[in-house]
């Protein structure tokens, strides 16, 4: 497969507009990883730990995810048993964008790291082929603010007594509800959306966390039969 | 509490670090056949969607609408009306915030 444009030149260009198109999202990574330092330091982290978790797991859904089950007395491994099941949905962002990445496979690797859902979403070229100097350009900035964020949280927390009244949680869907919006591009896109939300929403009761949003992936298979068969 | 704490950080890094290599480690470089590439483009709306449905009608492993989905509703109207979305996720914090406030 062809990579396209990896002149210094091309790579600079995409590298600066992965950085703009992530400033919105790296300025509601803010908000949120505020709300993650703050909900990490009320179930007993240190403030260090909160910071190092958001630095080296820098991944939103499975921080939260583990923080409520140690909180709630779970075990360590329990905790990461359910990380790893909200993480589970970079297995297939990582098929998809494996392709894109050249070099030896360590490096590949060093490279998969930088996928984070909105720097994934949007370097996407949607012809099955990922830009991924767009990619490390957008996860940067995304970067800075998640551990600025927890930082500000866990040790300027205190400012906020009870952070569940100040509606926090109404950030990560509003955040992610965008990115779907970016995505739905016609009537297949739409279809597979509203498919995969309704799978994922069928299972939350029967299936441990994580595993409805892993399990919503098989309905692009069936928005391909679709597409097949002449559907817009 | 603290040892938990730390495995569960050493863990989390450990878990996520590999299912993030497993895809370009496995498939990077190659030419993939049409349909994988077809079924790839399709799975990004199927999992941002499943992401919003499940933080937005459900807590945990329990079905649940409150003021959070209130404020998310009224952050997608703001973001189809092409609103930025900076004002979409303020406003849907303003409105969970302030529906919690009044009941």
């Amino acid at each position: 497969m062809p990579v396209p444009d990896e002149s210094d030149a091309g790579r600079a260009v995409s590298l600066r507009a992965g950085f703009r198109a992530s400033v919105p999202y790296a300025a509601v990574g803010f908000l949120l990883s505020m709300s993650f330092g703050i909900l990490a330091r009320d179930s007993g982290f240190p403030a260090v730990a909160a910071i190092v978790m958001s630095a080296i797991v820098f991944a939103g859904s499975a921080q939260f995810a583990a923080v409520a089950i140690v909180a709630s007395g779970g075990t360590a491994a329990a905790a990461v048993a359910a990380a790893a099941l909200m993480n589970s949905r970079f297995l297939p962002m990582g098929i998809a964008l494996g392709p894109s990445l050249p070099g030896r496979a360590p490096w590949r690797a060093a490279q998969g790291q930088t996928v984070v859902d909105a720097s994934w979403a949007m370097a996407n070229r949607g012809d099955g082929t990922f830009d991924r100097w767009f990619l490390f350009g957008s996860t940067a900035p995304q970067y800075v603010t998640w551990v600025a964020g927890t930082t500000f949280g866990a040790l300027g927390g205190g400012l906020f007594d009870d952070a569940s009244s100040l509606g926090l949680d109404a950030i990560y869907p509003t955040f992610f509800l965008a990115l779907v919006i970016a995505e739905v591009k016609d009537r297949t896109t739409l279809a597979v959306a509203v498919a995969g939300g309704l799978l994922a929403l069928s299972l939350v009761e029967v299936a441990p966390a994580g595993l409805p949003v892993l399990a919503s992936s098989l309905v692009a298979l069936w928005g391909l039969r679709r597409r097949r068969q002449g559907s817009p | 509490m603290t040892a938990t704490i730390w495995w569960t950080i050493a863990g989390c890094t450990l878990v996520t670090a590999l299912i993030k290599a497993i895809g370009p480690v496995a498939l990077g470089g190659r030419d993939l056949p049409p349909r994988l590439i077809g079924v790839i483009t399709l799975m990004a709306p199927a999992l941002l969607a499943a992401l919003v449905v499940t933080s937005t009608f459900a807590v945990g492993d329990q079905w649940h609408v409150g003021a959070n989905t209130v404020g998310v509703a009224v952050g997608g109207v703001i973001l189809v009306r092409r609103g930025p979305l900076v004002v979409a996720v303020l406003a849907a914090v303003t409105v969970t915030a302030l529906l919690r406030l009044v009941t």
